[in-house]
């Protein structure tokens, strides 16, 4: 390998920003007064925030240090299976700065806020094209929001039909969110196994669906990266009982422009912006979680829903079985503006070509890594592969030692311990950012890795060195976590 | 994490297929996870426990352990009902690792049928479905 990527440098300390600065410090100067002063009612008045006084450079100066701590998509390759972590176009957030979206307001007049309504409508009918669906809400925050928005919708399809429902299928190989999402909504979450393809089987679903059964929630392709090969025939078990079909499309990244999900069975999705539409998540913004719905459950869709009306674009309540409103207002309007951007800059054939470069690049490692780490599922992947530590457990090296020592090659280690029916898994996702280059060079690490794992697995037990912090004790976090400064 | 023949195998426990252990103490029957389940786990660091006066199947899940990796279900080993919970897990769920048949019990139950625990493998049978399972 050349030079190795990860190194440590001169890093600063930083404290707190209240143990910074000193009383009386100011980061801007107030104007000079030009009216006589009015003291307020002393009843109304309280004491003033605890905020310190900091000056300008100050406060840049600890917001770069703390920076130069994190590690993002911009320092590096972050494969992190089931996130999307892929690169945040700079365009995206020119446009989410034109003075017209930064400076909207939600309680500006409608006739005030075309331009924002006009990007909102067309952002719904890209993303129902993209996914073969009808109809679209932007309201959920995220994609666990758009989960629990589907579960509403399926709710009150059924309950719009005199019917009563009280389950939910949702397989192992599900998104860890879905049975959360169904039990919130009141469902009893029933857990439906993959077969030994690691897919599941028409057989397991029709053994268990019924008439009490309300739909099942599919994430596809699966959470070990697998295409469920049998959704058609799935779908049709669970609508001929009356069900309907929950998609999450958290993995949308692999199959985009290739696959309509509308036409695979899916009655019901929602994307996550966040991942497959390049907006920056994982602390670095907001999510976004639309849900995309066949016509059947248009009506139910949360409202104000955004119409278009003689050239006007108009926000309307008036849909009388919609399940109501998600949000104070109408979802996570920076974001959708920035999906947008991406969206029509990569136009249908980039988005596809997108989904192609994402599967390529995981199969590609996949390929490289699988005479080193134990591969569970050798078959073609889609977006993300899952290996395990299995050939590693006689030098008692652990998935968990081989993804702290990748921080000190300098990538940031991939999802590890998920999917669970994959016994000590670490699930990779490189996305379509990474060139060749770089995941060459990501493969030579893992590959160095496994090499020190046989020869001074010590290296690995005590990875990572470089960092600021060291192994940090997870045990002691999540046993007594410390929730204040 | 420990080799088979590393661990804790006490002969005074019966063994379920889904790795807790159960032990008759007069009429009820104490309840916990073995040795192999509490080092595959990791640390535990939170435990959900049943009400009491609930009744659960055998084969039933009755609460949840989670670990530092992954949330695991804990199943009846016997049918029956909960006459006791182990309340020290809330603020030390380490002694579930520690001292998985002594102080990291978790339920205590009045089974159904005081006989059903016959039903569950000695440790050398238990040791014999591990080993088989590798």
């Amino acid at each position: 390998m050349k030079e190795l990527q990860g190194a440590s440098g001169l890093i600063f300390n930083e404290p707190l920003l209240w143990e910074k600065g000193k009383k009386g410090r100011r980061g801007f100067s107030m104007p000079r007064r030009d009216v006589v002063p009015s003291p307020l009612d002393e009843g109304l008045a309280g004491d003033g925030p605890d905020f310190p006084d900091l000056s300008e450079v100050d406060i840049v100066r600890h917001y770069t240090r703390l920076s130069q701590w994190n590690f993002g998509v911009d320092a590096g390759m972050y494969p992190l299976g089931s996130c999307t972590m892929k690169y945040n176009p700079k365009i995206n957030e020119r446009e989410a700065s034109l003075p017209g979206f930064a400076g909207a307001h939600p309680l500006l007049p409608q006739e005030l806020s075309q331009g924002t309504l006009e990007l909102m409508y067309r952002l719904e009918q890209y993303l129902a094209e993209i996914t073969g669906m009808d109809a679209v809400t932007l309201q959920p925050a995220a994609g666990a929001h758009g989960e629990l928005t589907g579960m509403l919708l399926i709710h009150a399809y059924h309950k719009s039909r005199d019917s009563h429902r009280s389950k939910i299928i949702v397989p192992d190989t599900a998104h860890g969110t879905n049975p959360a999402s169904a039990s919130l909504c009141g469902f009893n979450s029933v857990p439906v196994q993959s077969n030994e393809k690691g897919i599941i089987s028409t057989e397991a679903v029709a053994a268990i669906m019924d008439e009490d059964t309300a739909g099942i929630m599919i994430t596809n392709p699966n959470t070990l990266g697998l295409f469920e090969e049998n959704i058609r025939e799935i779908a049709e078990i669970v609508h001929s009982k009356g069900g309907l079909v929950y998609g999450d499309g958290a993995n949308m990244n692999a199959v985009m422009g290739i696959v309509q999900m509308g036409k695979i069975g899916f009655d019901v999705m929602h994307l996550n912006l966040h991942k497959t539409f390049s907006t920056p998540h994982g602390g670095g913004g907001p999510g976004s979680g639309p849900v995309c719905v066949k016509a059947i459950l248009e009506p139910f869709l949360p409202v104000p829903r955004i119409i278009k009306k003689g050239g006007e674009y108009l926000l309307s309540g008036d849909f009388p079985e919609s399940i109501g409103k998600l949000q104070a207002f109408y979802g996570n309007f920076g974001v959708m503006i920035k999906a947008c951007s991406y969206i029509m800059s990569m136009g249908s054939e980039g988005l596809k070509r997108a989904s192609q470069l994402a599967v390529l690049n995981a199969n590609y490692i996949k390929e490289n890594l699988k005479d080193s780490l134990y591969l569970p599922y050798d078959k073609r992947c889609m977006h993300e592969c899952v290996f395990s530590d299995r050939l590693q457990e006689a030098e008692k090296i652990t998935t968990l030692d081989m993804a702290k020592r990748l921080m000190d090659y300098g990538f940031h280690p991939p999802t590890i311990y998920f999917p669970l029916v994959v016994h000590g898994a670490m699930m990779i996702e490189p996305t379509e950012t990474e060139s060749k280059e770089d995941i060459d060079r990501f493969i030579e690490a893992l590959k160095a890795i496994v090499a020190e794992a046989g020869k001074d697995p010590v290296l690995l037990r005590r990875a990572p060195t470089r960092p600021k912090v060291r192994r940090l004790d997870e045990t002691a976090a999540a046993r007594k976590p410390r929730l204040a400064g | 994490m420990k080799e088979i023949e590393e661990l804790f195998l006490p002969d005074n426990v019966r063994y379920a297929e889904t790795h807790e252990w159960a032990r008759a103490d007069g009429d009820n029957m104490t309840i916990g996870i073995n040795d192999y389940a509490q080092d595959q786990l990791g640390d535990i660091v939170f435990v959900e426990l049943p009400e009491i006066g609930a009744t659960f199947e055998k084969g039933e899940e009755f609460g949840t352990l989670e670990s530092v990796k992954a949330v695991s279900e804990i199943y009846m080993p016997v049918s029956g009902e909960i006459t006791a919970i182990n309340e020290d897990l809330e603020e030390a769920p380490e002694l579930v690792n520690g001292e998985p048949y002594n102080a990291g019990w978790i339920i205590e139950v009045k089974p159904n049928d005081p006989d059903e625990i016959n039903t569950l493998m000695s440790s050398s049978e238990y040791l014999e479905m591990l080993k088989g399972g590798e």
